[in-house]
């Protein structure tokens, strides 16, 4: 056992990174349940954006356009959700569970060409000046982009549904579905752009894995990202900035398990790999959640 | 003459099996406030929609300002200057008060912007409302003042008011008719429908009466009786509740000071309360809404458990027994909310009718339910009490509030109590139906029952009561012989001051 192999700020750096998956994937699951849409298709949206980023990244070799090809598969993936669910008023718990089990086939299919390939390399960037700063400067400013994106992301979604008109519509669709359509907002428009954003976001966080995570494809490769993503959410009882905290904290304790496995640390392997989702229930159990947007959930049709 | 302000002519809409309005021609002039009658069903609410831009009529023309007018939706309507203030709010609950006002605005300014013209507007017309308040945490009396300064903040023509006081208190009722007499006076339209004959006939100039979709009649609403406007609404004599004279019978239930803490962050504490109901009687219980009906009925009926003592029915404490027990004594109970509470929204009326009556009708042998029996049980219910629905198989949210209403009392009523509790009996109930529930009510006291009527209609309690109580912040007033009581006196029993107090109601 030698503990002076972790290196506190090298495990602090990668906390980010580590985190940044679930962080895309939550902060989009987050708008989409602000506007009253449970879609537990998260998992499955990721995987498919992970395979279809792995591939336009390949095809073009730029991880950038691989990103975009990433939303753009989540966002098509979830519009069949919006359309089962918003149209044809599926269940959506039934259909978001089939979601993510049609998204791991897909993506397997999809991805039958891609194994063992390399990504293209997407190298982080140092940020002049602030990345040079001692200890914050590793920490913080030497990431690649994407880092950055997510957080970005999420500060907008923040300012979304705290400032703007349309974040205030979202709301208000999702907190009582029946008093917006009332007041003449178009509930199901409103929903499906949200439930598109959400597929988008769940996209980049799949392709965040595949492209620089780890970086290859492998089939089921998100293992899990996207439930705990899920979970996030409620954690954070749907208000971004605590999205980030439990995105952290997740990502935190994985990159500590993981480096105590390294360090030799004298507890089974199988107890230190599942402490990050223990750790995310604790806090989740332990953590009051705020209350559930009103209509969530909940199918809606104008005649009703 | 001047020009109308909104014309309808010959508006028509048919829903499948059902035309909602037929051929529906009438004119607002601006500054008046016309009112809209009609029984449940009579297509007041579908008109309202129409003007509104929610529904699209099938033929007809509506014009505004002499204007052809055909709001796609709310938005082009909002636009035009026509606002709506809806029967169930359409409010929400996680937003703070300036939150929602914006969301009912079409080029809202910054929410700092909307706090201080919603003081203003708030001062202006004495509708007290602080913008920063979370909307779930407001008395519906306050709830409406949202909805209402809403409208106000778009400077609206015609302002559209569906049944606004039926969860409002006497006092509410007050505020409000002065702010919409102060409207009118600046030359705001209204259009406003209610169930509440007299006071469409204080408020209103004009009113147009809907029967079965169509339009049966105008008057004077000033000088037209308000059994003349339910005459004229059902088409046909208004049977008005016989009270007839029945010997008073042995003390039934009793309550002995009875306490509860309150149930929940915005319920009401119960505070020592003390009651001795007979056979044979109607009790009513008067209040302002909040001050502990629904906690009185909860401890009434068993879903509230108290001390065993504290309610005695025959002599044997009860306190302490869940509802399906008491049931089964003899004691039964109706609470206010029917959609949620009183019945289970998706489930048929059948189902609806198991919950309750299982116990005294033998709906179930061994854990299973007699579907059979429930069914005929069910339909009896749906034909004694008028309600109007294809059949027993229909779910609960398929009907309209008055006809659920009319079922979820009739449920009751059918079982044959000892002791009934009801909570609000006919709120949103049309003249007709509430005459008939009122009767059914007294009827069962000339059997022999004990009725608990618990409202907000003064009118009605006086209607059916025997004594009289008024419920204050969880304290019951002694109850009084309800004949010869006046106005006065109940406002004070209602305030909470009793007979030595009167100086000090204003202070």
């Amino acid at each position: 056992m030698d503990f002076s192999a972790i290196n506190p700020i090298l495990l602090l750096a990668s906390l980010m990174v580590a985190a940044t998956p679930i962080l895309l994937a939550a902060v989009g699951e987050l708008v989409v349940e602000r506007a009253g849409v449970l879609n537990l298709g998260v998992e499955g949206m990721m995987i498919t954006g992970a395979v279809c980023g792995f591939i336009v990244a390949v095809g073009t070799n730029s991880p950038w356009l691989g990103f975009i090809g990433a939303a753009v598969g989540g966002a098509l993936l979830s519009l069949l959700f919006g359309f089962l669910t918003q149209f044809l008023l599926s269940n959506q718990v039934a259909t978001g569970l089939a979601l993510t089990l049609f998204g791991l086939g897909l993506s397997a299919l999809m991805g039958q060409g891609y194994i063992g390939i390399k990504a293209p390399s997407f190298p982080d960037w140092n940020i002049p000046l602030l990345g040079d700063i001692p200890v914050i400067g590793p920490i913080v400013f030497q990431h690649d982009p994407m880092v950055y994106v997510g957080l970005l992301i999420v500060a907008g979604t923040w300012a979304f549904l705290k400032y703007a008109r349309a974040g205030l519509i979202l709301r208000a669709v999702g907190e009582n579905h029946e008093a917006a359509h009332a007041l003449g907002y178009h509930v199901v428009r409103v929903r499906m752009l949200a439930i598109m954003f959400g597929g988008a976001c769940a996209g980049l966080g799949g392709a965040y894995l595949s492209l620089v995570r780890v970086p290859q494809w492998t089939e089921g490769m998100t293992a899990g990202a996207g439930w705990i993503a899920l979970a996030i959410v409620v954690f954070a009882s749907w208000r971004p900035w605590r999205l980030l905290l439990g995105a952290y904290l997740f990502g935190g304790v994985t990159v500590l398990q993981l480096n105590l496995q390294a360090a030799g640390f004298a507890i089974p392997v199988e107890y230190l790999s599942m402490s990050p989702y223990l750790a995310t229930i604790a806090v989740l159990v332990i953590m009051r959640t705020g209350r559930a947007p009103g209509s969530l959930g909940q199918s809606f049709h104008a005649s009703r | 003459m001047t020009d109308p302000l909104l014309r309808l002519s010959g508006l028509t809409k048919a829903y499948p099996g059902v035309v909602a309005n037929k051929d529906v021609s009438f004119d607002i002039m601006g500054g008046e406030i016309h009112a809209l009658l009609g029984e449940n069903g009579a297509g007041k609410s579908t008109l309202v929609k129409t003007i509104y831009g929610l529904v699209k009529p099938d033929s007809g023309q509506m014009s505004l300002h002499g204007i052809p007018f055909q709001p796609a939706e709310p938005r082009a309507a909002r636009a035009a200057g026509v606002a709506m203030v809806f029967q169930h709010f359409s409010l929400f609950d996680a937003m703070t008060v300036a939150e929602n006002i914006a969301l009912g605005m079409e080029k809202p300014p910054p929410l700092r912007d909307i706090a201080a013209r919603v003081r203003n507007v708030s001062e202006q017309y004495g509708l007290p409302l602080d913008p920063d308040r979370t909307v779930g945490g407001l008395s519906a009396g306050e709830r409406q003042r949202v909805e209402i300064i809403r409208c106000l903040l778009q400077d609206p023509k015609l302002l559209i008011m569906d049944e606004p006081t039926s969860v409002l208190t006497p006092q509410e009722v007050a505020i409000l008719f002065e702010t919409l007499r102060k409207l009118r006076a600046e030359g705001t339209a209204i259009l406003y429908i209610s169930h509440k004959l007299e006071e469409i006939r204080a408020l209103c100039d004009n009113a147009t009466v809907l029967r079965l979709g169509e339009v049966v009649g105008t008057c004077d609403p000033r000088n037209t009786s308000a059994r003349d406007m339910a005459e004229l609404m059902v088409g046909s004599v208004l049977h008005v509740p016989q009270k007839a004279a029945r010997p008073v019978g042995e003390i039934i239930v009793r309550l002995d000071a009875l306490n509860a803490p309150a149930p929940h962050q915005f319920g009401t504490a119960l505070r020592d309360i003390s009651l001795e109901v007979r056979k044979g009687e109607v009790l009513g219980i008067g209040g302002v809404a909040g001050n502990g009906q629904d906690e009185l009925v909860a401890a009434l009926s068993g879903e509230m458990r108290v001390g065993a003592a504290m309610i005695q029915y025959q002599g044997t404490p009860i306190g302490k027994l869940g509802p399906n027990a008491r049931r089964k004594l003899g004691l039964l109970a109706a609470p206010e909310e029917r959609m949620g509470h009183a019945a289970a929204p998706d489930m048929t009326l059948t189902e609806n009718a198991v919950m309750t009556a299982t116990t005294r009708q033998h709906l179930a042998r061994k854990g299973f339910v007699h579907w059979g029996r429930a069914r005929s049980f069910a339909e009896a219910v749906i034909r004694a009490f008028d309600v109007r629905t294809p059949g027993p198989q229909n779910t609960a949210r398929s009907l309209s509030g008055g006809n659920l209403q009319k079922f979820v009392i009739g449920r009751e009523i059918m079982q044959d109590p000892d002791v009934l509790v009801v909570n609000q009996p006919t709120w949103g109930v049309d003249a007709s139906a509430a005459a008939a529930i009122r009767q059914a009510l007294l009827d069962l006291a000339v059997n022999g029952a004990a009725v608990i009527c618990i409202s907000q209609d003064l009118d009605e309690l006086m209607e059916i009561s025997d004594r009289f109580a008024a419920l204050n912040e969880g304290r019951l007033s002694a109850p009084r012989p309800a004949a010869g009581l006046t106005v006065e006196q109940i406002g004070l029993m209602l305030g909470g001051a009793h007979d030595m107090e009167v100086a000090h109601v204003d202070a």
